[in-house]
């Protein structure tokens, strides 16, 4: 019977997800042993008339939008290259900054500009991405060392374009876009996770590109000789990044209504590169699942939720996440990983060893 | 004759660091930026960045065995916080106080360096995370410690208040001031202490079994392991070394800046891992020193300084310099080492050539 279990986690892939989930899980009944008021979800009015939903569950899935789908962005990256983009957060501050600036240049926001600063926002996000993604597939540099180039200056560029000023928005579109739709008591950044993952599952049910970028991050030599393009498929993860930036900065900007190069997205490729490893993803490259990764973003939006609701500081939050986080991963490790499946073994041997020994007498 | 042997990749990033570095500063004294003409600048520069020369040489170690560590900024914040409550609350009022809290900052650096090797190398788990939580745990404490700054003067502890202050002055390096007086060039001990650790573990990665094996981890994890390193230890004991030198780095800083503070040495992680990789230290492993470490960290001293110095008195302009000089030198690298590789397998095919004639 176990081994048939084990056989179907293994065929179906969810093998990878058993940690998140259990995670998920855990959280979960913490928090309804806790106290279960924590999940209920009101209809409340918001300053503009409109219904929407409010509660802890809600503002978990709203808040950990922008992580979600900068952790899809991520996932790829780390799959196709090895190793992690630590300049997500500033090259959304430049996106989102361009962005503004597009907006700014009317009076008022109108559908028109709007169409034109979202295309120049996914661009802009998409160049800078290009430029890190070059020196990764073609200079052969770690991702690590080459988005760190960005990582320090991103945030001066953003500065460079807005002046010093934060500059402020306002607007029915931009509130639609922030809070939500008026008629759609749901958050609108919740859509934008969701349009972002059909995206992306079309790219890959549609396209071989999985196979692909599972085959240059496990072995790139390997996958040349097959005809694949290591450069090309490493790029186009870089691409697809720079698009999960720009939706993410976008939301972002449109939820504070403003722009603020300092703190729009701060420290995100953090909780992005732990959203991956929560995942399940190896870290080192290879195989890969998207799954998790957006487990991971909205484990780690619960976890401080959770520690908000239980009236931990703001400032001490962060040493209580590390320590459930050292749980997490520790309970993912390989070594332990192997243990379980010895200790198992055993008990599975001990248990044919009576069983057998019934049989003979 | 004996031909001469060719630089190795470590040494060639290390003499291109070097260059850089003696070069930039040649510039700013010809140029010349306000200051720099004076030798006290150079001290200047070793006093200011004295914690951060031994993070860079920290990260180096670990960088050199295959890993990462992103926890050295967080762990000096904690270190400083704690020896800054320490000092302020102790009865000690002499010198075994200060004596306590260098024990105390190297136990706290002990502490992190042995949990973060235990669960790297002995549980496998990813570099990157467990120092980022080992980065959010020290953050995290240090807030918890204390939200408020907290300052260590002249009232709270005296001894530790004057040995601080304590210079290593050095006359003929000085300079005339304007009335005639001549002004010793000055060194804190902190500085020492820095050069003192880039001397030491250049040492043990030079002439140390522990240090020839970080190599051989970093370089290829499993032609060490069939040579029969002890990989697991080796790795282990790495983070240990660098968990230590955060420790001390944490003193060195109190020791420049006696205010404990919750933003204390923020983002210098990434300064170092910076100034590692201008060093000629590479992310993959087995190729480093921590001497080019050291000149890295100078030459983002130096570019600051020069920015700092000049009209352009902007964070902004700090951040592109860097930004631009960390390209400039990863692009170099990454250029001079493809055409080395090109080279010797073109040398090498000859050679093969050559054998089949």
């Amino acid at each position: 019977m176990a081994a048939k279990k084990s056989s179907f986690l293994k065929k179906s892939g969810l093998g990878q997800l058993l940690i998140p989930i259990t995670a998920l899980v855990i959280l979960l009944l913490f928090n309804l042993i806790r106290d279960p008021s924590f999940f209920s979800i009101k209809v409340a009015v918001n300053n503009s008339g409109n219904s929407v939903l409010s509660g802890n569950l809600i503002t978990i899935i709203d808040n950990a939008s922008a992580l979600a789908v900068i952790a899809m962005g991520m996932t790829l990256v780390t799959a196709a290259c090895g190793g992690q983009d630590i300049s997500v957060g500033a090259v959304g501050a430049i996106a989102g900054s361009f962005f503004v600036k597009i907006l700014k240049s009317w009076e008022t926001v109108t559908a028109g500009s709007m169409i034109l600063a979202i295309v120049v926002c996914i661009l802009t996000a998409v160049a800078f991405m290009m430029f890190n993604g070059t020196l990764v597939a073609v200079f052969k540099i770690q991702p690590m060392i080459a988005t760190l180039i960005l990582f320090s200056c991103g945030r001066s560029i953003a500065y460079w374009i807005t002046g010093s000023a934060t500059p402020q928005l306002s607007g029915p579109i931009i509130q639609a876009m922030g809070m939500t739709i008026p008629g759609i008591p749901i958050p609108t950044p919740i859509f934008a996770v969701i349009l972002v993952g059909i995206v992306l599952a079309l790219i890959f049910r549609l396209t071989n590109l999985r196979l692909y970028t599972q085959s240059v991050g496990v072995n790139q030599g390997a996958a040349r000789l097959n005809g694949i393009n290591p450069t090309a498929i490493k790029l186009l993860s870089f691409v697809l990044l720079g698009m999960c930036v720009a939706v993410a900065a976008m939301i972002g900007v449109c939820r504070m209504a403003q722009l603020s190069h300092k703190t729009l997205l701060v420290d995100i490729e953090m909780d992005a590169i732990l959203a991956v490893a929560i995942g399940g993803n190896n870290l080192g490259g290879g195989r890969f699942r998207i799954a998790g990764s957006i487990m991971g973003a909205y484990i780690i939006q619960m976890l401080t939720t959770t520690l908000y609701a239980m009236n931990v500081a703001t400032v001490n939050v962060k040493a209580y996440k590390a320590i459930v986080i050292i749980i997490i991963v520790v309970a993912g490790s390989p070594v332990i990983k192997n243990w379980i499946t010895s200790m198992t073994n055993k008990i599975r041997a001990g248990k044919m060893n009576t069983s057998a020994a019934k049989g003979v007498e | 004759m004996k031909r001469r042997e060719p630089l190795t990749n470590t040494q060639l990033l290390t003499t291109i660091a070097i260059c850089i570095f003696v070069a930039m500063y040649a510039i700013a004294v010809i140029a010349p930026v306000q200051g720099f003409e004076k030798f006290q600048m150079f001290f200047d520069l070793l006093n200011d960045n004295a914690y951060l020369i031994i993070i860079s040489c920290a990260l180096s170690i670990v960088m050199i065995g295959g890993g990462i560590n992103i926890s050295v900024g967080g762990v000096i914040s904690l270190t400083v916080m704690a020896c800054s409550l320490f000092l302020n609350g102790t009865s000690l009022q002499n010198g075994f106080g200060i004596v306590a809290a260098l024990f105390l900052a190297l136990g706290i650096g002990l502490a992190f360096g042995v949990g973060q090797g235990f669960l790297i190398s002995y549980l496998e788990i990813q570099p990157f995370i467990v120092t980022l939580a080992g980065m959010f745990l020290s953050r995290g404490l240090t807030t918890m410690l204390s939200v408020e700054p907290v300052k260590v003067s002249a009232q709270t502890h005296a001894v530790f208040y004057a040995f601080r202050g304590n210079k290593i002055e050095i006359p003929f390096l000085g300079y005339i001031a304007q009335n005639g007086n001549m002004i010793p060039a000055k060194l804190e001990i902190g500085a020492v202490v820095a050069l003192a650790v880039v001397i030491l573990s250049f040492l043990l990665l030079r002439y140390v079994k522990l240090g020839r094996n970080i190599y051989a981890i970093g370089g290829n994890q499993q032609s060490a392991l069939m040579l029969g390193i002890n990989v697991k230890r080796t790795r282990f004991l790495s983070y240990v070394i660098s968990g230590l030198l955060s420790g001390l780095a944490g003193f060195v800083f109190l020791m420049h800046k006696p205010t404990g503070n919750a933003s204390v040495a923020m983002r210098s992680e990434m300064d170092a891992i910076a100034a590692s990789i201008i060093g000629g230290t590479l992310l993959t492993g087995g190729v480093g020193n921590v001497v080019g470490s050291f000149f890295g960290a100078m030459i983002l001293a130096t570019i600051q300084k020069i920015i700092g110095m000049s009209k352009l008195n902007d964070s902004w302009w700090q951040d592109m310099a860097s930004g631009a000089l960390l390209g400039f030198f990863i692009l170099l690298q990454s250029v001079v080492l493809s055409e080395r590789d090109k080279r010797r397998a073109k040398r090498n095919d000859s050679k093969l050539a050559v054998q089949r004639e």
